[in-house]
């Protein structure tokens, strides 16, 4: 791939990448969040068109403007998230689009055939007969890899494969993946889990804010360096000053043991009155699972979550508004907001038993006036209270969010992501909001996937990797460095 | 692993998974069939031995078949995850169309029917059309173009009927209507009664369609967008156009209930299915009948089952002597019951 560019509005996704790829090679593309992996590899895989570059295979040009033609030109993406039918089964998943026909009707036998002649050159049996949605993940990703083996692909590209793969199935795969380098294809492997490289990886390429910092062979490439060039030197934005927490600030968040196998597996922490404890780690960590477990939008399986000391059992959402927390989430649009409501309508709605008159109708002139306060307060610049929230900007959006939660007075605050996707001014004055919130008492917990953003707007901070603490730093310990390493795994 | 031995090991599950379907696929017929016995043991005991007559099981299938073909129609839209509101106008439409046109020609004889045949078909395949461009060009959810078309359906055959029946002119169309198979047998001073030509038709139909969902790539590219529509695109299935053929099927098969209906009455009338009451209970035949209004799930065989299960309770009531009005309040009491228990045994299967 030579020079690729391409940008999304407002964005530029990808700056002038090259990446070459050689026959029987696993070639590591590792970097944070929103690196440009992805949108690199659906190029490659015809699910998205480069703006400019060019793709050369076998060194021809080649021409990728679908997901069939990339097929056609051996490129075999696996997703993150799979792309099989659910309600059908193994076979039919890997024919699929391609199916070997007699006539009209389809050859079962064939497509029988081809299925299982795939699973014997991978050498792993599972059930072929049962819808691919009962089957465990694993198994699924073996269809995908299976499907994209029997279009003769021999670009491969794998998209985070042992996210959600146990520890042996991780061994399994990569033993799929030696047969496959045998067999001469090449594949690009997408990882966050930097101590996996050194068991399959030939070459890593580190790439950062759109661009490929550097390519290495393995060998050459110590995971402090990979660490390093993925972290890399960047604009800090401004963060307001923390006050510290007192030394004898009672203990407003107790969280004991908890867990919610898989993704949360037996965390404990303590949140003082007035501090910011910030999650770090990667996607796929666990920390979001964290707070929605606290939040009650997830119920724990195990473990207890105490708030001022009394004990917590949030079995869902409202129950955990009616204790005290309030959880900003990480999916705006998905979660935080109703978007074809207005701004008054949104602000109101976890809270709306507050503007209940006696005649049981909702008081319309109330809400006008605490919405109008909080326009005011937070600066969200809408027309009126009345505006649908679908029409203002992320970062106003965000502060209606915002706005709702406030008007609870909660004792805790879970904030999920806080500032993704906002402009720079929006972000500096949700900072500022944290910590004024902080400051009038309240207990906060922040996952944030933006390193900078954790390290500068916590009082400590907790590595989270496999749903587990792995470390905890103050805030004079934590450096971009140490932290990424403890979430990566790498043992820096 | 050796290939052949995973080959050999693969064969292995495959046969037992077939084994283990194969035998949950006759446990659950059996359980139907033993339901099915039960009951019409038990009614048959209570309309003192009127149901189980081979008159009244041949009377209960003629019944049924003109909202078995429409819901037939039905199944492969809802297999998609669609829905078509249109079915019910579109046989009074077809009807009242077919009538004009067998009225309007100067021949007669087989060549009039089919002629005939192939105006309704295709007046009920470019409604289909018309029903999924929408939906396949912008997206546009199904509910509401199928329900336009509902309405235009129904105006369009009052229109042309100025609201009363057409008489077919010729008697071409009777033995198809109202004509037997094989006609009714007399052994001794026992009489078999014959079999109906609408419900060879719709035995033809199912049939047919069956080993079109079942047997062919256009059957399982239904299934599969269905399932998963982005992962039908990523792997090359033209998903607007499977997804056009539905909505053709379906108008296809509403015209055929109204070719039908047509030739049974010996007229078209607009009067027929414009209610909704066609329409609601195709729709109801294919959820009873286990296919999924989420998409991805259903048969033929279970939507027969299920217009056959609507048309038996029907029976029954009428043989029973239960009014017109309990019975809208049975049947709709029945329907919810048997999608509670199919869900209750789907998550009793998943957990075991």
């Amino acid at each position: 791939m030579r020079d690729i560019g391409k940008s999304f509005p407002g964005v530029r996704a990808l700056d002038g990448v090259s990446l070459d790829l050689y026959a029987g090679e696993v070639h590591a593309l590792v970097g944070e969040n929103g690196a440009g992996k992805s949108t690199l590899m659906k190029i490659l895989a015809g699910a998205q068109q480069a703006d400019r570059g060019d793709i050369l295979i076998d060194g021809k040009s080649v021409t990728i403007a679908s997901p069939r033609s990339a097929e056609q030109a051996g490129v075999g993406m696996i997703y993150q998230e799979f792309n099989l039918v659910p309600t059908l089964n193994a076979i039919e998943n890997i024919v699929l689009g391609y199916e070997p026909s007699r006539g009209v009707f389809i050859d079962e036998r064939a497509a029988r055939e081809r299925a299982t002649s795939v699973f014997a050159e991978l050498g792993i049996t599972l059930p072929l007969n049962v819808e691919t949605s009962r089957l465990p993940v694993a198994q699924q990703q073996m269809i995908e890899i299976a499907k994209v083996l029997s279009r003769n692909a021999r670009i491969i590209v794998m998209d985070e494969p042992s996210a959600a793969l146990t520890d042996r199935e991780i061994d399994r795969l990569f033993a799929i993946i030696a047969r496959l380098k045998a067999k001469g294809a090449g594949i690009i492997y997408i990882s966050h889990r930097l101590e996996e490289l050194p068991r399959i990886a030939d070459r890593v390429t580190v790439m950062r804010d759109g661009r490929v910092i550097e390519t290495r062979p393995l060998a050459q490439f110590p995971a402090e360096d990979i660490v390093r060039a993925m972290v890399g030197r960047r604009l800090e934005a401004h963060f307001p000053d923390l006050l510290p927490v007192a030394p004898d600030a009672p203990v407003v968040l107790a969280v004991q043991n908890l867990s919610r196998p898989p993704a949360v597996n037996g965390v404990s922490f303590e949140v003082r009155r007035g501090e910011i404890l910030g999650l770090a780690g990667l996607i796929g960590a666990g920390r979001t699972e964290i707070v929605r477990a606290i939040a009650g939008a997830d119920v724990p399986v195990s473990g207890e979550v105490r708030i001022d000391g009394a004990r917590v059992r949030a079995r869902n959402p409202r129950e955990g508004i009616a204790a005290g927390i309030a959880f900003i989430t990480e999916d705006r649009k998905g979660q935080g907001l109703v978007l074809g409501m207005t701004v008054r309508e949104n602000v109101t709605l976890a809270h709306l038993a507050q503007f209940v008159n006696r005649d049981l109708l909702v008081n319309r002139a109330k809400e006008e006036e605490i919405t109008e306060r909080y326009i005011d307060e937070l600066r969200i610049r809408t027309p009126s209270p009345e505006q649908t929230v679908r029409n203002l900007s992320g970062g106003n959006q965000q502060k209606v969010v915002l706005a709702k939660w406030l008007l609870g007075n909660a004792k805790v605050f879970l904030f999920d992501e806080p500032t993704r996707g906002i402009d720079v001014g929006a972000k500096s004055e949700i900072y500022n909001l944290m910590v004024k919130l902080a400051q009038n008492g309240a207990a906060i917990v922040m996952v944030s996937s933006e390193l900078p953003e954790v390290l500068g707007m916590s009082h400590r901070i907790l590595a989270i990797r496999g749903g587990r603490i792995v470390r905890e730093f103050s805030r004079a310990q934590a450096t971009p460095d140490a932290v990424m390493a403890a979430a990566a795994g790498a043992a820096a | 692993m050796e290939e052949a031995q995973v080959q050999a090991e693969l064969a292995q599950t495959l046969k037992d998974d077939k084994a283990r379907q194969t035998r949950a696929y006759w446990i659950r017929v059996a359980g139907a069939v033993a339901l099915l016995v039960a009951i019409a043991i038990l009614v048959n005991i209570a309309s003192s031995g009127e149901f189980l007559r081979a008159g009244n099981i041949i009377h209960v299938l003629r019944q049924i078949t003109y909202g078995c073909i429409l819901a037939v129609g039905e199944t492969f839209v809802i297999i998609t995850a669609g829905i078509d509101l249109s079915i019910g106008s579109l046989v009074s439409l077809s009807g009242v169309v077919m009538a004009l046109f067998a009225n309007a020609m100067g021949f007669g004889g087989v060549p009039l029917i089919i002629a005939t045949l192939c105006v309704g078909l295709a007046l009920g395949a470019a409604a289909g059309f018309v029903n999924a461009v929408p939906v396949v060009k912008l997206n546009l959810p199904p509910f509401i173009t199928t329900l336009a078309m509902m309405l235009i359906a129904e105006g369009l055959s009052f229109k042309l009927s100025h609201g009363s029946p057409i008489p077919l002119a010729k008697s071409d169309f009777q033995n198809t209507g109202i004509g037997f198979f094989f006609g009714p047998v007399s052994i001794g001073h026992m009489t078999l009664p014959g079999i109906p030509n609408p419900v060879i038709w719709m035995l033809v139909i199912l049939v047919g369609t069956s080993i079109l969902l079942t047997r062919t790539k256009f059957g399982r590219y239904v299934f599969a967008l269905g399932g998963n529509e982005e992962a039908a695109r990523l792997a090359g299935v033209s998903v607007s156009r499977v997804k056009t053929m539905v909505y053709v099927i379906s108008g296809m098969c509403a015209a055929t209930a109204g070719f039908l209906y047509m030739a049974l009455f010996g007229s078209g009338s607009p009067n027929i299915g414009v209610s909704g009451d066609e329409m609601l209970e195709a729709i109801a035949a294919v959820v009873v009948g286990g296919t999924s209004l989420m998409g991805g799930r259903g048969t033929i065989v279970g939507t027969f089952f299920g217009a056959l299960l609507i048309g038996m309770l029907y029976n029954v009531m009428n043989l029973i002597g239960i009014e017109s009005y309990t019975q809208k309040i049975v049947l709709g009491a029945v329907i919810l019951l048997a999608v509670v228990i199919d869900e209750l045994r789907k998550r009793y299967l998943r957990k075991a």
